[in-house]
């Protein structure tokens, strides 16, 4: 109806432009135009958290953010979190905790724990568990992901100058 | 989703005249939680969305001792439950902002967005009532105010003429010896909506003995958030006393007129009406015991 919009924003550390319609998710976007698959579609209405990404700081559900008001945003998806050495902290205790299954509900529980963590570093169980209220795993029962978060957040207390 | 036009003014005056479509179905984006939802599942059509976050004036924030506070309509929650002073100042807003859906919503949804919204359930509006809230609004025909008592007029439905949009909310600052609190019940603890919601402000004598006035507002109970007046009017001149808040929750369970849902029964609902306004007004009580002497 209004033709397509040009959108210009930083994804993982690097420029990126693209086109999008209005009615287009920034989900939908990160998925079907830039491809990146890491960011998973699990309810599209905002309940299950399987689509969040860090936006200008924040944990937001992308299904719930229009790819036009990505517009000058700093994004990060799953794809950006690795570093040159390694995966992130998170992905590792991910992985040696067993905190995952089928995998679809990973990438975002990691971004949503990446993003306490950051703000803080020392969250117990308790702050954690609320932290990540939305984000639902179906297979796990929720408690190896929540010792993989205190695990990753005391390997991270401890590689912190 | 169907395509709509977007579009994204930077001034009060440009949206007011984006939002009046002239016949197109206009609607106002804030954080988009609830509205992206509504549209993706086709519960109405719009062909032209205003995201209205560009615009300075609804991104305002300011809280003193000496205006109170002024929220504008595109502040997200965070940016509420974060802020130290509207921590000590209106815990009750801290109390509803928090609870609304997950920290992801909370990162995009507003305040402004859940009132106009409209929801029965929307947790910030009885916070909103006990404190004493205005509605500021913009509209072709220039600015005027509503308490936000009289804002909802049926689920989902508020008082916005086309064109008009809500511009910001000001709450007057909380007396001496004031305090006030929100709670709802729902099965699960966060990300859940809510079966029975109730806010209670009091104000307390000098002495912090005797109630001077009080103010309960109920969620979820009536086709709108609800103040219910009789029951905040009967504790004035009481003594903080037990006896009178149990008088208070039997009125407030009085005015509630509540539905069987999904969510619960009737009957259910009006049992909670009574639990909560007693628990409400407890911590309200205590919270303006706990404030600075005057």
């Amino acid at each position: 109806m209004t033709g397509r919009t040009h959108v210009h924003t930083s994804i993982n550390d690097t420029d990126v432009d693209f086109l999008c319609e209005s009615r287009q998710s920034l989900l939908e976007v990160l998925r079907d135009v830039l491809w990146l698959f890491g960011t998973k579609e699990g309810c599209n209405d905002g309940n299950c958290g399987a689509c969040t990404v860090i936006m200008d700081g924040r944990i937001v559900d992308s299904c719930l953010v229009l790819a036009v008001e990505a517009e000058g945003k700093t994004i990060t998806t799953i794809e950006g979190i690795a570093q040159a050495e390694g995966l992130h902290p998170l992905q590792q205790a991910f992985l040696e905790g067993d905190a995952l299954q089928c995998g679809i509900c990973t990438p975002g529980f990691v971004l949503a724990a990446k993003a306490l963590l950051d703000r803080e570093p020392d969250a117990d169980e308790t702050r954690i568990r609320h932290w990540l209220a939305g984000n639902l795993c179906r297979c796990t029962g929720y408690d190896k992901i929540v010792r993989a978060v205190l695990k990753a957040g005391k390997e991270m207390r401890e590689e912190a100058p | 989703m169907q395509d709509f036009e977007y579009v994204a003014p930077t001034t009060l005056e440009e949206a007011v005249r984006l939002l009046d479509g002239n016949g197109l179905k206009v609607k106002a984006l804030a954080g988009g939680t609830d509205i992206l939802v509504q549209l993706r599942a086709n519960r109405f059509q719009v062909d032209r969305l205003v995201d209205i976050k560009g615009i300075p004036e609804l991104n305002q924030l300011s809280c003193s001792e000496a205006d109170g506070l002024t929220l504008g309509a595109a502040v997200p929650c965070y940016r509420v439950y974060e802020d130290e002073r509207i921590a000590r100042l209106y815990p009750a807003l801290v109390d509803a902002t928090s609870l609304i859906g997950s920290i992801q919503v909370q990162s995009r949804g507003t305040v402004g967005g859940n009132l106009c919204n409209a929801a029965p359930s929307g947790d910030s509006i009885p916070a909103l009532i006990i404190l004493g809230a205005t509605c500021e609004i913009a509209g072709p025909k220039g600015r005027r105010t509503v308490q936000v008592e009289r804002f909802c007029t049926g689920p989902g439905r508020n008082v916005l003429e086309p064109g008009e949009m809500l511009v910001s909310l000001k709450l007057p600052l909380p007396k001496a010896n004031s305090g006030a609190h929100f709670l709802r019940f729902t099965p699960r603890k966060e990300m859940d909506i809510a079966v029975v919601g109730v806010g209670a402000s009091v104000l307390l004598d000098d002495a912090r003995q005797r109630i001077l006035s009080a103010r309960i507002a109920l969620g979820a109970v009536a086709p709108t958030p609800l103040l219910a007046r009789e029951a905040g009017d009967l504790l004035a001149g009481r003594e903080a006393s037990e006896a009178a808040i149990e008088e208070a929750a039997k009125a407030a369970r009085a005015a509630a007129r509540p539905i069987t849902d999904i969510r619960g029964t009737a009957r259910q609902r009006t049992h909670l009406v009574g639990v909560l306004t007693k628990r409400a007004l407890g911590t309200a009580i205590a919270r303006a015991k706990e404030g600075k002497k005057p």
